[in-house]
């Protein structure tokens, strides 16, 4: 019985935990994703970038109020300097609309211009990052680093594996949580979100019944920017920032996306948690958690882990494939325009 | 403007700015920019027989690049035999296996039969597979990794010279164009272009972490050359001579000592130069083959039928023509192109090293090239690759000298000047973003558009 609970804890601290706040993490990300391929119907490949760029205003202004000596502690500062780098992102956002997306709204161009467009947003907006905070990692939390000590678990419970939760991590959940809660009323009880889903569902029907599309578009892409920026500073927070690692996770989320089903905000969720929780498990090693579960004898000699963990990008992408191929409307089922 | 007039004035324009480089900074950098250039534009063509011709929006190119460069180092390395003789039968068995099982699975895909008894087998043959497979494999990569893994710790390759390395690059991105696209063609645009995103991520992920192949991250260095080595040059009397008869002008009046030293400087230079020349030399050959194979394809009946799909699928479809076929055909061709830029790029670093692939410096930036260049125009491509391999060396030098002027009233220990003159360097990512957008909005065909039929 004790070296059941033992292998929970274990399986608790490497993969449950972990996968499920970068699974709220990609979640957050994968709804900017699909907003905007709801309303604006293109695939956005500056999101990832997008979510480096808030998460680096969020780091400078973080960096601004530790040196006028602002704290929140046990919080981390960064929560206090969020709204500016979601303002700055939004203002971004909207300027790259304005200057770049809009022409080919309307001229009416096929999405797969959109698409070239926004991979030279993404250079411009990887070059400002790089820019001014350079290339290179950068830590910015600080506050309370643990809920729950490893040590502290082992010695309240007496087991011998120890259950650490940061608090960075349930910062992430809680945040996550609170976020999709009041996206979800706003998309479904104010008067802006059900045009946003009108517009969403048919949008010659939504301009005929008089929804103003430029604020629909302009709603879109603060929300985008604002969950990319949250998204970026609390995976930031959890692991640390660095532009190019920023740039990477766009595949992760755009499978989470499409898994889920593009357009539809309750798939992104859900296609979130099932490319966070596949990378976290295909690669974790399960060596310790059978020994426990097994008698002595049966205990394996190998890592018993599925992939090294260097693949994950795999994972999300087989994953990625297998739905495309088997279920190309995703797993609720979204828009295939 | 006159489409030919056109290309005239931008080949012209690129010719005096790489004339300024050699006068102005030297010809050495030059030469290497001009190289650069070369596979560049080998690369761009790849990309235009994809997206000029076909519409595929392939962004996997940096897999593509990749997979040449695996093919230059495993084609020209020596094979290392104390690795085969360690690991060599068990990894064998080991693929033996792995085909045994994609072998079953196949016909067990094509079984007809209750569904539910059907997915049990499957699920049996692969996981049950997956495990015979690690069986072997795992001892087979400790035992060739353990192999003076300070030195070797691989397989090696065939030890052939080099040069053929360049079509076995395009031969190794071919195959593997063909099964991706036999997968991923299908998808939608949008799709397709997160799907070989996604895969050439893998593809480096593999090459960086199977050491047993590719050293991963360890690198594989000093590859042989199918040009001479620079101090073989220096050393030999007859390009000596050579050097004499060509720098005659810089010698004359110059005596004894002096005459010597300065001779001796000469050939270090000269030495440099003709080593480069030699890879311009080649790398141009190859740029000429690829680029009048295009030209003819492009022009050809299979040309129009390719354009044809490209602008209407569905009445190309409704004349008969195979859609899923050529685009497949296409998919694989311009693969093949990109892998042997990727094999003549590994050749000219002499190192093949899976830790620099980089998707903006290896795929975005190729996309730049097609686009400013103009996509469908095969010419057009190569003037991209020249103009925005030019941007991007330049880029950086200019934006020191901007930073310079910009910074020079600071002073000497100031953190926002020491800031500024450090990530000038990044001001390049910047410019390649703000030059794409620009010539998407205000000239969509790039500099040399399209040429269509006169309407």
């Amino acid at each position: 019985m004790i070296d059941f609970l033992n292998a929970l804890t274990l399986f608790a601290n490497f993969v449950l935990i972990p996968g499920l706040t970068y699974g709220s993490q990609l979640a957050l990300g994968a709804l900017g994703i699909t907003l905007l391929y709801g309303i604006l119907r293109f695939a956005n490949f500056a999101h990832g970038d997008t979510m480096a760029f808030g998460t680096m205003v969020t780091i400078l202004a973080t960096w601004w109020l530790q040196g006028t000596g602002v704290s929140i502690a046990p919080l981390p500062t960064a929560l206090l300097a969020l709204p500016i780098g979601v303002a700055a992102t939004a203002i971004f956002a909207l300027a790259t609309d304005r200057l770049v997306y809009r022409h080919y709204r309307e001229v009416k161009a096929p999405p797969i211009r959109l698409v070239m467009a926004s991979v030279g947003v993404m250079f411009v907006m990887n070059g400002i990052v790089r820019f001014i905070i350079g290339p290179n990692d950068q830590s910015f939390m600080d506050g309370e680093r643990f809920i729950v000590k490893a040590r502290a678990f082992k010695n309240a419970t007496g087991l011998n594996e120890g259950l650490a939760i940061k608090s960075s991590q349930m910062l992430t959940v809680v945040m996550a949580m609170v976020l999709v809660a009041l996206l979800f009323w706003f998309l479904n009880r104010t008067r802006t979100g059900k045009s946003m889903r009108a517009f969403s569902d048919n949008e010659d029907l939504a301009l005929l019944s008089g929804i103003s599309p430029q604020k629909v578009v302009t709603v879109t892409w603060i929300l985008a920017a604002g969950l990319a920026t949250i998204a970026g500073v609390l995976y930031g927070l959890d692991k640390s920032f660095k532009p190019f690692t920023y740039f990477q996770l766009l595949l992760p989320m755009f499978a989470a996306a499409i898994v889920g089903g593009v357009g539809h905000p309750v798939g992104a969720i859900l296609g979130g948690f099932v490319v966070a929780f596949s990378e976290v498990a295909v690669t974790y090693a399960y060596k310790k958690f059978i020994t426990y579960l097994v008698p002595v004898d049966y205990a394996p000699e190998g890592l018993m882990q599925l992939l090294s963990t260097d693949y994950k990008f795999a994972v999300s992408f087989i994953i990625l494939v297998v739905v495309l191929l088997v279920r190309p409307t995703g797993l609720l089922k979204g828009k295939v325009i | 403007m006159n489409p030919s007039m056109r290309a005239l004035i931008g080949f012209g324009i690129m010719a005096v700015l790489l004339a300024g480089v050699g006068h102005y900074q030297s010809w050495n950098v030059m030469l290497a920019i001009f190289n650069l250039c070369l596979i560049s534009a080998v690369m761009a063509l790849g990309v235009n027989i994809q997206w000029g011709y076909a519409g595929l929006f392939n962004v996997g190119i940096m897999g593509f690049a990749a997979l040449g460069g695996v093919a230059a180092m495993l084609t020209s390395r020596a094979p290392v035999s104390t690795a085969w003789a360690a690991g060599g039968s068990n990894l064998l068995i080991a693929g033996a296996v792995t085909l045994g099982v994609i072998a079953a699975a196949w016909q067990l895909s094509k079984w007809r039969g209750r569904a539910w008894v059907k997915t049990v087998a499957m699920l049996i043959v692969v996981l049950g597979g997956y495990v015979l497979i690690r069986q072997f494999y795992d001892p087979a990569v400790l035992a060739i990794e353990a192999d003076n893994p300070a030195k070797s710790g691989f397989l090696g390759g065939l030890g052939l010279p080099i040069i053929f390395s360049w079509a076995v690059g395009g031969v190794f991105a071919a195959i593997i164009a063909w099964l991706i696209g036999k997968v991923a063609l299908g998808l939608r645009s949008d799709y397709l272009a997160i799907a070989t995103l996604g895969i050439s991520e893998i593809l480096i992920a593999v090459m960086k972490n199977e050491d047993w192949l590719t050293r991963g991250v360890k690198n594989v260095t000093g590859l042989q050359r199918p040009v001479p080595y620079e101090l073989n040059l220096q050393e030999s009397p007859r390009f000596i001579e050579w050097v004499e008869w060509f720098y005659a002008g810089s010698l004359a009046g110059l005596e004894g000592a002096t005459r010597s030293q300065m001779l001796r400087e000469l050939t270090v230079e000269g030495s440099s130069l003709f080593v480069k020349l030699c890879y311009g030399g080649l790398f141009l050959a190859v740029l000429l083959i690829v680029l009048i194979l295009c030209v003819l394809a492009l022009a050809s009946p299979w040309g129009r039928m390719v354009r044809a799909i490209r602008d209407n699928e569905v009445s190309a479809a409704a004349m008969g023509k195979n859609v899923t076929r050529r685009h497949l055909q296409i998919f694989v061709l311009g693969s093949a192109v990109v892998g042997i830029a990727g094999a003549m790029l590994t050749t000219l670093d002499g190192q093949f090293t899976p830790g620099t692939y980089q998707p903006l410096r290896y795929t975005f930036l190729i996309w730049v090239m097609v686009i400013v260049g103009g996509s469908g125009n095969n010419l057009g491509s190569v003037l991209g690759a020249f103009i925005i391999w030019f941007v991007w060396i330049e880029a950086e030098p200019a934006g020191n000298w901007l930073m310079g002027i910009a910074t020079a009233s600071m002073e000497e220990g100031d953190w926002l000047r020491r800031h500024l003159l450090d990530s000038a360097q990044h001001m390049r990512f910047l410019i390649m973003g703000v030059i794409m957008l620009v010539v998407m909005r205000f000239s969509p065909g790039g500099i040399l558009p399209e040429r269509t039929a006169r309407s």
